[in-house]
């Protein structure tokens, strides 16, 4: 029985993982605009430049990504000397096991590492632009979007207000 | 005669009884003794300088390595290592390993500490799992562990005679500085400037780890430990409430202020110094006031933790300029005036020179001539800003306000100097200083705050001043006049500690890997060897055998490790930015190795 658990588990880890590696975003090209907001045809949000403009939401990344994320992953997606480029970690992982690693973090500790990335899904600061930092690290593992500050982007749409106030608890 | 030897004997005893109860004595008197380094800094004065003339600016080219030590961690190993007598005690960053080698035994390990702390304090970590290393009195090891914990280690043994938490992870708080023993208390500050803690220095009883007292950076008197009448600022009382007025409503109950540098003590007058760091959260727009006391010099009494005086270098923060940085202590003529002197490198780029007895401020000048956030500290004793650094408002983040990028900034949040210490020799009477030669773009957005996740608030990029290609500079400050005698570019900010000795030769490392040994009077170069990773430890020397030997730990992280790995962003140049934007990652990997140095024989 107790062996049998342990295969079983094996399994899953084993699929769990060629699942994270088989699956990459897909085509990123976006297919709907819904109030400044945009799609992919698989309907995951993705990121749009136009004119060298990019969509509120990726320039919304691009500053959340500084503040909360790049003080391990470093600037720009780019990487540190311990913790991974995510610009390169979404191009094997689709959308969902992106969420789900933002919010509940994972740990790597052994005799050679010492990684462990925190459960962000109690920190609004994160938790309410979950998309934003999405599509802003979609945009970069492409180079749609460089490594420096996106240099013009679309207004704030009114349905990005209405979110941000509502998730961060704004009365 | 035999009488006379059994009272000789009886006083050894009894000094040794004496040493024992006052830890103070021993070490006042072990800092003195070149061959050995007992603590961190060097000295109390945090001099990082050494009497041994054994390798000098003639000879330092012939320098060979003598042995190596890899510390099986691969993370940011800043500090570097005490020696005393023929024991050697290496720390590590996480996990937090301590080795005790034998220096006159094949460097054989004579015992090793590892603590088992929760992985979840890693990501609670500001920028990589470093420390700072650890301290010595009593016959015991102090270690800082990550997840605060202060640990006494039999220094013979590695046996845990005490250990007391200093802090709580869950809501932030972590270890990463070295530990500085004054008499029979252990002093230890804390980290977290990023998550909102209240932080705090505090000292622990050598002997059993019990708290004796414990100073805040803000909040009501009784918690920061000053005295209205008797703390001083610029010479004037601090007056009633000094720090919670300069806040809105409870918000210093999350305002960082942390305390992860180095602490220095002068005997003589019975004082620690220490600095306080970033009010959180880095949007200043929502933290309204001045948000004292962080970014503050304090000057504290050891014994009772009141503080002497205060000084306040940036007000109302704007840019995470943390205040943390080493106050060096030095006894120089100054004006023609024997003076107790304070010297500080401070983040924002600016050099200070005090008055340590007093506070008075005597100097504040830029140590790196990119500087333009403020034009200049207002001098004028009789102006109601004395004392302030003046803002330009261009590169007030403040004045942009939030969602606002302002561009250009110099320095970098990182500072003109990080934690990295400067060295002071008394010979030449000047200071050799890592430094920082990079500038930003800020933009400060509001966040909501949730205990033990971070709190920054703002966005920043990072690039060289405009115009330069080179990241960093290894200088030479005249602190009496506020000059810099002679500055050696970098290609990378120096993240390595100095180390200046009687032989006139000033050692530091690089980001690259090299340790670099100069000229004290002159910066040229005189040697050089690239150790197995990027250096952001402190170099050490010692005498064994009738050697003098040079140490350094290699590791590549921290700060460092975070913005440079991958190269800066040159905003004017778009995409394919290159040259003097190089990767780190370019030059150097990981691996946590001590390289030790000496002359062939």
């Amino acid at each position: 029985m107790r062996s049998i658990s342990c295969v079983a588990a094996l399994m899953v880890a084993v699929m769990f993982g060629s699942h994270a590696f088989a699956d990459g975003p897909g085509d990123p090209a976006a297919v709907k605009n819904e109030d400044g907001k945009y799609f992919d045809k698989e309907g995951n949000p993705t990121f749009k430049v136009t004119d060298g403009s990019v969509d509120w939401y990726t320039y919304s990344g691009y500053r959340r990504y500084h503040s909360e994320c790049h003080v391990c992953h470093g600037p720009d997606g780019e990487g540190s000397s311990y913790a991974p480029a995510l610009k390169h970690s979404v191009e094997s992982m689709d959308y969902g096991h992106f969420l789900e690693v933002v919010a509940s973090g994972r740990k790597n500790v052994n005799a050679s590492q010492n990684n462990v990335m925190p459960a962000f899904g109690d920190n609004p600061n994160v938790s309410c632009y979950l998309d934003d930092l999405y599509v802003y690290l979609r945009a970069r593992s492409v180079d749609a979007v460089g490594r420096v500050r996106p240099a013009k982007h679309d207004d704030k749409p009114p349905a990005a207000q209405q979110a941000e106030d509502s998730c961060m608890g704004k009365k | 005669m035999h009488k006379v030897l059994f009272a000789a004997c009886l006083g050894a005893v009894a000094a040794f009884a004496a040493g024992a109860a006052n830890a103070n004595d021993e070490l006042i008197k072990m800092q003195q003794n070149p061959k050995d380094w007992v603590m961190p800094a060097g000295n109390y004065a945090n001099q990082r300088y050494s009497e041994l003339k054994q390798i000098t600016a003639a000879n330092v080219g012939k320098l060979q390595v003598a042995w190596t030590f890899s510390t099986g961690v691969l993370r940011g190993h800043e500090g570097g290592p005490l020696v005393i007598g023929n024991m050697m005690y290496v720390h590590t960053p996480f996990p937090n390993i301590v080795y005790a080698l034998d220096l006159a035994n094949e460097n054989k390990i004579v015992w090793k500490y590892e603590p088992k702390q929760d992985p979840n304090v890693i990501p609670v970590m500001c920028c990589d799992t470093v420390n700072r290393g650890v301290a010595y009195a009593d016959g015991k090891i102090f270690l800082h562990q990550a997840d605060t914990t202060l640990v006494a280690l039999d220094a013979k043994t590695g046996k845990v005679e005490w250990s007391v938490k200093n802090g709580d992870p869950g809501k932030g708080g972590t270890g990463t500085s070295a530990p500085l023993v004054v008499k029979d208390k252990v002093l230890v500050g804390i980290s977290g400037g990023e998550f909102g803690v209240q932080c705090h220095v505090t000292a622990y009883d050598l002997k059993s780890g019990k708290q004796v007292w414990r100073a805040f950076s803000e909040g009501p008197d009784d918690q920061i430990m000053v005295d209205p009448v008797k703390t001083t600022e610029l010479g004037k009382p601090v007056g009633k409430d000094s720090s919670i007025k300069t806040w809105q409503g409870d918000q210093w109950k999350i305002g960082g202020g942390c305390t992860w540098g180095w602490l220095s003590y002068d005997p003589a007058l019975n004082m620690v110094y220490y600095g306080s760091g970033n009010p959180s959260t880095w949007n200043p727009k929502q933290r309204p006031g001045d948000n004292k006391w962080s970014m503050t010099i304090f000057a504290r009494n050891p014994d009772t933790g009141m503080a002497n005086w205060v000084y306040q270098m940036t007000p109302h923060d704007e840019w995470d300029y943390d205040g943390v940085n080493e106050m060096i202590l030095s006894d120089q003529d100054m004006g023609g005036q024997a003076r107790k002197l304070l010297t500080h490198f401070d983040r924002n780029g600016l050099g200070y020179t005090l008055d340590r007895a007093t506070g008075e401020l005597l100097v504040a000048e830029k140590y790196d001539p990119k500087v333009n956030w403020t034009s200049g500290v207002d001098m004028n004793k009789s102006s109601p800003t004395y004392g302030r650094p003046k803002v330009v408002a261009q590169y007030s983040t403040e004045s942009g306000g939030e969602d606002h990028n302002s561009k250009g900034i110099c320095p970098a949040a990182l500072g003109t100097k990080d934690e990295q210490p400067a060295a002071y020799s008394p010979d030449t009477k000047l200071f050799y200083v890592p430094t920082n030669h990079v500038c930003m773009d800020y933009e400060p957005f509001k966040v909501s705050y949730t205990a033990g996740q971070p709190y920054v608030g703002a966005t920043l990029s990072m690039y060289p001043p405009p115009g330069d290609s080179h990241m960093g500079n290894f200088i030479a400050w005249d602190n009496t006049t506020g000059k810099i005698a002679w500055s050696n570019k970098e290609q990378f900010s120096v993240w390595s500690g100095a180390l200046a000795t009687a032989g006139g030769v000033v050692f530091y490392g690089t980001l690259e890997g090299y340790i670099k040994a100069v000229d004290a009077k002159t910066g040229k170069e005189l040697y050089k060897f690239k150790t197995p990773s990027g250096i952001i430890g402190n170099v050490t020397t010692y005498e064994q055998g009738g050697r003098q030997y040079i140490a350094v730990l290699s590791g590549v992280g921290g700060w460092a490790g975070i913005g440079l790995a991958a190269g800066l962003t040159d905003p004017t140049a778009g995409l394919g930015a290159v040259g003097g934007y190089a990767a780190l990652t370019n030059y150097t990997a990981l691996g946590g190795a001590l390289t030790v140095f000496a002359l062939p024989q």
